[in-house]
């Protein structure tokens, strides 16, 4: 049973590779890998029509440089990266721009979004491309072209990589760890690219190994692959660099990048913060070949394995264009895409398709075409009986069943102080939880809703200041308004007044109510500019000491005007208002961007 | 429409259930062999009553019934109520204490997965304060009794509190191991004279130290089966041998060695199914460990300073309501996290 | 009898003196309850609780004069926020004062705007850009959606739209169950 079985592996593995940590929890699905491998990658044929969403990676959506109507051709750019923390876009083959617009994007929610649509010419003609002399060029600009030809993280995260493989001064890495470990289920497209293509990886290992400078480099391999190990051994003893091929011991999450770097290197990444600060980046191996690829052939990331899996006739790897529909590669390996709702990923992370007409996409890594036995419907849930499997069985030490209470009675806070951040959603405590409780699903509503409510409470804090200086701006508006009648008042009567002694007694009494009115009006000062933040009162000080510089701002009339003043801000009838031209004051207030 | 991870590898709560209930097995084994047939009544009764309640108490709260009777959660705390109460307890009694613990026990707070306290323990509990002579009236072990009362006669007796003829209440009953030890010691006799009775055998009570044995051998079958963890058995045994030791090596004739405690009362019915309820449990591997060790501290005193001769069910009842605290100071260390 | 009497009457004092002594000594100077409250509320800055402005009304509420359920942008969960600091019962959110919307944003027709700047006097944290007989825009990440702007518009150019959902701002759903009573089928639904 389960304990004799993971007893004698823990063992097994204890012994057998020493210098290997471990980490708490994890559990063995059953692997479903051999159905993928019996046969190498096959490449597909030519779609007719693609479709390519702008959002294919984290960060900023790339910006559009091709319209409706254009030719292009296979490997063009068709949106190039938005600032550093984006990826650019490029056709997957040579046609016409049919139309940008919204389309339905693989992707939870199943919400469209903007995306290209090609449709191809059949011709799949090659742009103008080379490989890159990338010794002669400086990291920097080596970097901007692997981010100009779309390289992000095929692992499924899509995470831009030439931010990853920017050097740090601060934190050097010193251990380049490449993840070969694939530990989900079903899933096989990373093993069949080691298999085949193995040395190409190693040249992108390389390459890596040189942007960041890293002194060890380790590729994490699970030893259920004997073949792929095998075949990266052989590849790593042909490269200048030393390579170190380590068998992992098969377990589910062990492919996750902090698992896996707790397990070659024994160090645990600090929560929050990125594996760089303990001296480790990690990259999918599917990563360094597309590297090698830009690199060594110019080629910008159009392509990509995909393991299409389930209940189909021809299940393997195929090479799929980006843009693809899904439904026509399913269709491809022999399956029915109207079969039930197809999942992309694996069984224990993966998603359903909103539909199977879908596009490939970068972090599209397998597809599997479910019959009701392979995911059977789970039975209704049960209440928690506190049993405590998901806390024993979760890679990250968690408490889940502390953090489903929490969830459910939406108590975020708590849930947030119990570290519902750290989790990985990889799925363990719900696959041994007896009551069947849907433990992953109400993580990701906790966490969403937490991150909604901290963006809110964001815009609130902003909309605030804006109120507050606000406020205070009409006030100060009014103040200076005040002071210029009494100084018009004052003048005047000093033009007309003579120097009997009553008519300078009547003016002095004139400008001692003057002064009291003015000194009442400086009383009035709104509540609501009391209690401003520190952070308005020196945006407030800031506009003042601009304000004192310029002496005509607080006198005499300006030219142009950037808001009109009317003398009562409380809105009456406008067009009145509008006629009133010399109650216009025509000072030159601080403009909208100065806040 | 996601409901990742598609696969999984669980056992259900019924199959959980029943494999505690087939653990017992050994236990009820035993217990018929010492004590008569008379239990396997008692069982048939307790069971009954805590499937009807519990299908009542559903309709009542307008919940799915078949789906949480059929959990086997009611059947557990029966069988463990059934095997904590007096064997010839009579079938009111029975009948109450069952109902108490479905009712007032687990459906009152919300049901399954929502009782803090074992239900078990709340019913016997409250069964000892209202009727303490009753619960305290313990048959004699068969080969020990001065009149052996057959599987029909138990029967009989359970349902009318009749006794065949020419047969006495005092030939029937005895003083539990215990019970013994307690009112000889406040007689001040010493442990050399109390040992020489005849009711202890040789590790604690005659006869009562096999059914110990058998719960013991259910017990590591749970532990193999994942179904418990070896912290709250072995935190609980190693906290009762060592205070248990500390004192009898104090002084031998005031106080009973390790052995005889561990394998006298309840106390391997304790370690195994009454501490490892999981609802009302703790749930960090360092709060299961503290939790059972102070059952096993709170136990042992309350047998030897404390009202009653078998302090499990107080001890138990405390330390179910320390459990929250006990969890919010105990959490493990998260990856990543410096602590 | 009488020591008894003077004993607990003694103690009584002296805690009494203690316990004032430590509040007044040792008094935790937290933010004035206004900000607090203020620091609740969705700074909308729309007047449907009836005052102008989101911290007026907390000042309301500091000084006991107004409910706490009187602003359906802060919804429930406002309410319930509220309930909680100030320690009084929860009450469902005052009709009367409006009904929670789904977040909008105010979208001026260009082609009909004719610059009169009576939204921008109107917009309570600034969100319109423009000038007099220049054109008007909102400026829609500063926009609370407090529709102010919309009714002194004499040209009716200003529209709310609601934000759309994308992938970009979509949260997971609350895991929904239906358990029907006395009935064995439970159907489970996660969007």
């Amino acid at each position: 049973m389960n304990a004799i079985v993971n007893i004698s592996r823990l063992l097994k593995s204890k012994l057998a590779r020493t210098g290997l940590s471990s980490f708490k929890g994890g559990v063995h699905p059953p692997q479903h890998k051999l159905e993928s491998t019996t046969s190498p990658i096959r490449s597909v044929t030519l779609p007719k029509h693609l479709v390519l969403p702008l959002r294919q990676h984290v960060g900023n959506v790339s910006k559009l440089q091709v319209a409706a109507g254009d030719h292009v051709l296979k490997g063009q750019l068709l949106a190039k990266a938005d600032g550093q923390v984006s990826a650019a876009v490029h056709a997957p083959t040579s046609g016409v721009i049919a139309s940008i617009g919204n389309q339905l994007i693989p992707h939870p929610s199943g919400l469209p979004d903007i995306s290209i649509t090609l449709e191809a010419d059949g011709r799949d003609q090659w742009i103008e491309h080379q490989a890159l002399d990338y010794l002669s060029m400086s990291k920097p600009e080596l970097l901007d072209h692997l981010r100009e030809a779309g390289v992000v993280g095929l692992g499924g995260a899509t995470f831009p990589s030439h931010i990853k493989l920017r050097e740090d001064a601060r934190h050097p890495v010193r251990t380049l760890i490449i993840n070969g470990a694939e530990c989900e289920p079903y899933i096989s497209c990373d093993d069949m690219l080691m298999r085949e293509r193995a040395d190409e990886i190693v040249r992108g290992i390389e390459i890596m190994r040189y942007l960041l400078d890293a002194e060890v480099c380790a590729i994490g391999i699970e030893d259920n692959k004997p073949e792929a190990i095998q075949a990266m051994r052989e590849a790593v003893a042909k490269s200048a660099i030393a390579i170190d091929v380590i068998a992992v011991p098969t377990i589910y999450p062990g492919g996750g990048a902090k698992q896996l770097i707790k397990v070659i290197t024994g160090k645990e990444v600090p929560s929050g913060r990125l594996p760089t600060e303990i001296g480790v980046q990690c990259f999918n191996v599917a990563t360094a070949y597309s590297v090698h690829r830009v690199v060594n052939h110019g080629e910008p990331v159009i392509s990509r394995i995909v393991t299409v899996t389930g209940n189909v006739a021809r299940p393997g790897n195929y090479e799929a264009l980006l843009g693809m529909s899904i439904s026509e590669l399913v269709q491809l390996a022999g399956g029915r895409a109207e079969d039930g709702d197809l999942v992309m990923g694996g069984p224990m992370m993966g998603f359903n398709l909103p539909s199977a007409a879908v596009p490939v996409v970068k972090a599209t890594n397998c597809i599997i075409v479910p019959s009701a036995e392979m995911f059977p419907q789970p039975e209704p849930a049960l209440p928690c009986i506190r049993c405590t499997r998901c806390a024993d069985v979760c890679p990250v030490n968690l408490q889940p069943q502390e953090l489903y209470w929490f969830s459910k009675s939406q108590n975020l806070e708590k849930a947030s102080e119990y570290n519902i951040f750290d989790c990985i959603e990889c799925g363990c405590c719900t696959y041994v939880c007896p009551s069947n409780i849907p433990l992953v699903q109400y993580y990701r509503y906790a966490k969403s809703e937490i991150i909604a409510q901290d963006r809110a409470k964001e815009a609130a804090d902003i909309a605030r200041e804006r109120n507050e200086f606000r406020l205070m701006r009409i006030e100060r508006e009014k103040q200076e308004r005040a002071q210029k009648h009494a100084q018009k008042a004052a003048g005047a009567k000093a033009e007309a007044g003579g120097d009997s002694a009553a008519e300078a007694a009547k003016k002095a009494a004139i400008a001692a109510a003057v002064e009291r009115a003015k000194a009442q009006k400086a009383e009035v000062v709104a509540k609501n500019t009391e209690e401003v933040s520190p952070r308005v009162e020196a945006e407030i000080a800031k506009i003042e000491a601009r304000r004192a510089q310029k002496p005509e701002l607080s006198g005499q009339p300006e030219q142009t005007e950037l808001f009109a003043e009317k003398q009562e801000p409380a809105v009456t009838s406008a067009v009145e208002q509008m006629d009133g031209t010399q109650l216009l004051s025509k000072e030159k207030q601080p403009t909208e961007e100065a806040k | 429409m996601n409901r990742s991870p598609y696969l999984t590898d669980a056992p259900s709560v019924t199959s959980i259930m029943l494999r505690v209930l087939l653990a017992l097995v050994p236990g009820i084994a035993a217990y018929v062999w010492v004590f008569g047939g008379g239990i396997l009544v008692t069982l048939a009764l307790a069971s009954v009553t805590a499937l009807s309640v519990e299908a009542l108490m559903l309709k009542l709260r307008e919940r799915p019934i078949k789906m949480f009777v059929t959990d086997g959660s009611a059947l557990v705390t029966a069988w463990l109520l059934a095997l904590a109460l007096p064997p010839l307890a009579p079938w009111w009694l029975i009948v109450l204490g069952t109902a108490i613990a479905i009712v007032l026990g687990k459906q009152l707070y919300g049901g399954l997965g929502y009782n803090p306290f074992n239900p078990a323990m709340v019913a016997y509990a409250a069964l000892l304060i209202s009727f303490p002579l009753l619960m305290t009236s313990w048959p004699a072990p068969l080969t020990l009794a001065e009149a052996q009362l057959g599987f029909v006669e138990q029967m009989q007796f359970i349902f009318s509190g009749a006794l065949p003829a020419g047969v006495a209440m005092d030939a029937v009953t005895s003083a539990t191991p215990l019970d013994y030890l307690k009112t000889q010691l406040t007689l001040n006799h010493s442990m050399e004279e109390i040992a020489q009775s005849s009711i202890f055998g040789a590790l604690g009570g005659q006869g009562i130290e096999l059914i110990a044995a058998a719960y013991l051998l259910g017990g590591l079958f749970l532990i193999q089966q994942r179904i418990i963890t070896w912290h709250l058995p072995t935190a609980f045994l190693a906290s009762i041998a060592i205070i248990a030791a500390i004192f009898y090596l104090s002084d031998a004739s005031r106080f009973a060695d390790p052995a005889f405690h561990l394998f006298s009362g309840a106390t391997m019915l304790c370690a195994f199914f009454i501490i490892t309820d999981p609802v009302s449990g703790p749930t960090t591997p360092k709060g299961k460990l503290i939790f059972a060790a102070g059952i096993g501290f709170m136990t042992y005193i309350i047998r030897v300073y404390g009202g009653y001769p078998d302090g499990v069910a107080f001890a138990v009842i405390f330390f179910n309501i320390c459990v929250p605290l006990i969890d919010a100071y105990t959490q493990p260390r998260v990856f990543g996290h410096e602590k | 009898m009488l020591t008894a009497l003077y004993v607990m009457i003694g103690l009584a004092l002296l805690l009494g003196i203690v316990l004032g002594y430590s509040a007044l000594k040792f008094k935790v100077e937290g933010d004035p309850l206004v900000a607090r409250i203020d620091a609740i509320l969705p700074q909308t800055q729309c007047g449907q609780c009836g005052y102008p402005g989101c911290k007026p009304y907390a000042t309301a509420i500091a000084k006991g004069e107004a409910d706490i359920n009187q602003c359906p942008p802060g919804g429930d969960a406002g309410v319930h926020a509220l309930a909680d600091l100030l320690g009084v019962e929860y009450k469902p959110l005052n009709a009367e004062h409006g009904l929670p919307k789904p977040k909008s944003v105010a979208v001026i027709d260009e082609n009909v705007c004719i610059g009169c700047t009576l939204c921008i006097q109107a917009c309570p944290v600034d969100a319109i850009l423009g000038a007099a007989k220049h054109m008007h825009t909102v400026i829609a990440s500063e926009c609370t959606g407090c529709e102010l702007c919309v009714a002194p518009c004499p040209v009716d150019c200003i529209s709310m739209e609601p934000i759309a959902e994308s992938p970009a701002n979509w949260k997971w759903r609350y895991p929904v169950f239906e358990i029907k009573p006395e009935s064995t089928v439970t159907k489970k639904s996660a969007v």
